[in-house]
C-alpha cells in the first residue's frame, strides 16, 4: 500500500520536528508518535515495498510479513511504553517532578535519540535487502549514544564510547560479510544466510556482538549500568532484539547457535548473581533470556523458532518493565546497588508490585508471560534430544528466578531497611510500567493472542497439569535453596565491588600490554633514534668542514690571483712551444 | 513520605516467618503432588520422581557455592578500572 509511509520514517520526521515544540506540545507529540507509527505499519499487508534503484542494485526499504510485523508490534508497543516512561524528563535542572535531575539528565537529547534509535531498530525489521540493513545497522549504532552520554559523568562518556567502539566494529563486519556475500552468491537479499563460507560467518558475528554472544556481549552491562535511567530502558529493548530478528531471519536451524544460546543462558548466571549494581544485574539476565532465544533460533523447527519470537515479544516487555522499576529506584532514591539498597517497600509499594510482576515474568512463574513462551523452547529442545542443552536451560531457569526473581527484588524492596527517603515516581512512570505489567499478566493469561501472531501455527498447550506442576516443583525449591542459603548466612551478600568480565581485556590487558610495551621499548627506540641523530650530526659536520664558508671547497679566489695564473700559464706554453 | 512510626509488614519478625513456613508447605506440597498428576515424560530422567524439585534444589545451591568461591577469582574494588 503505497500511502502508507515507511515505518521507520515516521520515528526520523518525529524526531526532526519534537525540537520545535514547546514542553508540553511535545510530551503530546512524543505519545502519539508509536500510536500514528503503529496505525501506519498496520496498513500494510505481506509483501516488499519502495523499492530503490541504487547503481545495479535494488534496494527494499520495507519488507512485510509475520516475523517483520511481530517484531513491528512489539517495537511500537515497547516505543509507546519507553516514551511515556520519559515524558516527565525536563531540560531545566530544577524543573524535576522530584527525582535527580543529575541522574536522569535532560530531556530534547534524549528523546530524539530515543526516536531515532527506534527509528533504526523499525528500518532494520522491515529491511528487505542486506545493504538497507547495513545503512539502519549503523544508525542503530550511532543513534542511542546519546541516551548513555546524557548522565554527563566520566565513567558514562567512557562507557558510551566502549559502546560505540562494539557497535561500529559489528557494522565494519557487517559491510565485510555483505561485500563477501554479493560475491559469493551475487545477491543482496535479507532472507536465509546459513553459515556458509567466509560471508556466512561473518555476518553472523556481526549479528553476534549485537546478539550478545559469549565474549561479545560486554557491552550491554558495561553500557546499560551507566547510561540514564530512561537510556537503559530504551537500550535495553531494541538492539539485542533486532540481533535476535536478524538471526532468526538469516540464522535459523544453524547448529552452533544452540550451544552458543546454551552458553549465554547458562554461563553468565553467575555475573548475575555477583552483580552489586542492580542495572548490571537486569542486563546480565537479559543476557540468559537471548541465550534462549538464540538456542531456539539454532533448533530451527516451527516450535522452537516460535518459542523464540515469542519469547523475544514476552521479555521486551519484562525486561523493559524490570529496568524501568530500577530506574525509578534509581530517580528517586539516587541508588542502584544492592549494598546501598533496601526495604523500599514501605516508600515505593506500587513500584515493589511491578517488580514482582516483572520479576514473576521473567521466572516464568505460571500466569506469567514467560511461562507461555520459555516453555515452546525448552520443549523443542528436548523433543530434538538435545539433552544437556535442556539441562543448561532448565538450570538457566532456575538461576535466572534466583538472581531476578529472588535477589533482586528481594534485595531491592524487602531486604533490611537501608532508611532511605523516598517517594512513588511520577504518574507517567508509574503508568508506563502498569501497561507493561498488564502486557506481562494478558500473555501470561491469555498466550492465544501472542500464539496468533506467530510465524507458523502453534499447536502448543502451555497450562497442562504436569507442565504448571513441574514449573512450580522448579522455582519452589529453587526459591527454598535461596532461603536455606540466607538462613545458614551462606548467600553472597552484596558488597561495594565490581566483578572481572570479558571487558577486562580491553579495558585492562590492553592498555597494560601496550604501557609494558612502551617501557620496554621506548628506551631501546629512543637510543635507536639518537644513534642514528649523532651519526647524522656527524656527516652534516663534516660536509660542513669542507663546504661551508671557511670550508676548503669554498674558498674564493680575487681576479688578480687569477690572471696571474693565466699569464704564467701562458708563458709555459710559450717557452714549450720554443723549444 | 511514610509515617516514622508506621508499623510495615515485614517489621513484624513473625510475618517474615509466615512466609518461610508457606514456602516450605508450597514445596512440600507440590513434591507430594505428583504423585497425583501424570507427567508425559519426553525424557526418561523427567520420570525420576520430583526430578524437577531435585534439579531445581540442587542447581540453586551449587549456583550459589560456586559464585562465592567464583568471588575470589573475579571480584575488585569498585575503582578497579580507574586506577
Amino acid at each position: 500500500m503505497m500511502s502508507s509511509l515507511p515505518p521507520f520514517l515516521i520515528f526520523f520526521l518525529a524526531a526532526l520536528i519534537a525540537p520545535f515544540l514547546s514542553p508540553w506540545a511535545r510530551k503530546g507529540f512524543l505519545l502519539a508518535v508509536p500510536i500514528l507509527g503503529a496505525v501506519n505499519m498496520f496498513s500494510f499487508t505481506n509483501g516488499s515495498y519502495y523499492s530503490i534503484e541504487v547503481f545495479e542494485f535494488t534496494l527494499s526499504l520495507v519488507r512485510v510479513d509475520k516475523l517483520s510485523l511481530l517484531f513491528g508490534t512489539i517495537f511500537h508497543l515497547a516505543a509507546f511504553i519507553a516514551i511515556l516512561y520519559s515524558l516527565h524528563l525536563s531540560d531545566r535542572e530544577n524543573d524535576s517532578a522530584g527525582g535527580h535531575p543529575d541522574i536522569e539528565g535532560p530531556a530534547s537529547i534524549q528523546h530524539i535519540s530515543g526516536l531515532l534509535y527506534i527509528g533504526s531498530a523499525v528500518g532494520i525489521i522491515f529491511a528487505g535487502d542486506l545493504i538497507s540493513l547495513f545503512i539502519f545497522w549503523e544508525l542503530m549504532a550511532v543513534t542511542p549514544i546519546l541516551l548513555v552520554l546524557a548522565r554527563g559523568t566520566d565513567s558514562a562518556r567512557n562507557a558510551g564510547m566502549r559502546y560505540l567502539l562494539m557497535q561500529i566494529t559489528s557494522g565494519v563486519i557487517l559491510l565485510t560479510g555483505i561485500i563477501a556475500r554479493y560475491h559469493e552468491v551475487g545477491s543482496l537479499s535479507f532472507d536465509h544466510i546459513g553459515l556458509n563460507g567466509l560471508s556466512g560467518t561473518l555476518i553472523l558475528l556481526a549479528f553476534g556482538i549485537k546478539a550478545c554472544f559469549p565474549l561479545l556481549h560486554n557491552w550491554a552491562p558495561d553500557a546499560y549500568s551507566e547510561a540514564t535511567p530512561t537510556g537503559s530502558v530504551f537500550l535495553s529493548t531494541f538492539t539485542t532484539k533486532t540481533a535476535i530478528y536478524v538471526l532468526a531471519r538469516s540464522y535459523a536451524g544453524t547448529e552452533i547457535l544452540i550451544y552458543i544460546g546454551a552458553i549465554m543462558a547458562a554461563l553468565l548466571i553467575f555475573h548475575a548473581l555477583l552483580s552489586n549494581d542492580y542495572r548490571r544485574l537486569l542486563a546480565y539476565s537479559l543476557i540468559n533470556q537471548l541465550g534462549i532465544m538464540v538456542c531456539g533460533i539454532g533448533i530451527g523447527t516451527p516450535l522452537a523458532l516460535n518459542g523464540a519470537v515469542a519469547h523475544a515479544f514476552a521479555s521486551t516487555i519484562y525486561q523493559g518493565l524490570l529496568f524501568m522499576v530500577m530506574g525509578s529506584v534509581m530517580t528517586m532514591t539516587g541508588r542502584v546497588k544492592g549494598s546501598e539498597l533496601g526495604g523500599l517497600y514501605k516508600s515505593m509499594p506500587r513500584t515493589a508490585i511491578f517488580c514482582l510482576i516483572g520479576a514473576a515474568s521473567i521466572s516464568s512463574v505460571p500466569l506469567f508471560s514467560g511461562f507461555a513462551t520459555k516453555a515452546m523452547t525448552l520443549s523443542a529442545v528436548i523433543e530434538q534430544e538435545y539433552l544437556y542443552v535442556w539441562l543448561a536451560l532448565l538450570f538457566a531457569s532456575a538461576g535466572v528466578f534466583i538472581h531476578t526473581g529472588i535477589k533482586l527484588t528481594y534485595g531491592t524492596f524487602f531486604s533490611h531497611d537501608a532508611e532511605i527517603q523516598a517517594e512513588e515516581p511520577p504518574l507517567n512512570m508509574q503508568f508506563a510500567m502498569l501497561i507493561a505489567a498488564f502486557f506481562c499478566i494478558l500473555i501470561g493469561c491469555a498466550p492465544g493472542l501472542l500464539y496468533g501472531m506467530l510465524p507458523f501455527a502453534v499447536d502448543y498447550e502451555p497450562f497442562t497439569a504436569a507442565h504448571v506442576l513441574t514449573q512450580y516443583q522448579l522455582l519452589l525449591f529453587a526459591a527454598l535453596a535461596f532461603t536455606l542459603l540466607k538462613i545458614s548466612g551462606m548467600f553472597p551478600p552484596d558488597t561495594p565491588s565490581i566483578n572481572l568480565d570479558a571487558e577486562w581485556t580491553y579495558r585492562r590487558a590492553l592498555p597494560r600490554t601496550v604501557h609494558w610495551f612502551i617501557q620496554v621499548f621506548g628506551p631501546l627506540d629512543r637510543w635507536f633514534r639518537n644513534t642514528c641523530i649523532r651519526q647524522i650530526e656527524r656527516c652534516i659536520n663534516i660536509i660542513f668542514r669542507h663546504h661551508g664558508p671557511e670550508g676548503m671547497m669554498a674558498r674564493a679566489s680575487s681576479a688578480g690571483n687569477m690572471m696571474l695564473w693565466v699569464t704564467l700559464l701562458l708563458i709555459v706554453f710559450l717557452v714549450l712551444n720554443y723549444l | 513520605m511514610t509515617e516514622p512510626e508506621k508499623k510495615h509488614l515485614f517489621d513484624d519478625q513473625r510475618n517474615v516467618k509466615r512466609v518461610v513456613l508457606i514456602l516450605f508447605v508450597l514445596c512440600g506440597l507440590s513434591f507430594v503432588a505428583e504423585m497425583f498428576v501424570h507427567l508425559h515424560p519426553k525424557h526418561p530422567w523427567e520420570s525420576v520422581f520430583n526430578f524437577y524439585s531435585l534439579y531445581g534444589l540442587m542447581t540453586c545451591i551449587m549456583l550459589v557455592l560456586i559464585a562465592k568461591m567464583l568471588r575470589f577469582f573475579i571480584m575488585r574494588r569498585e575503582d578497579y578500572y580507574d586506577e
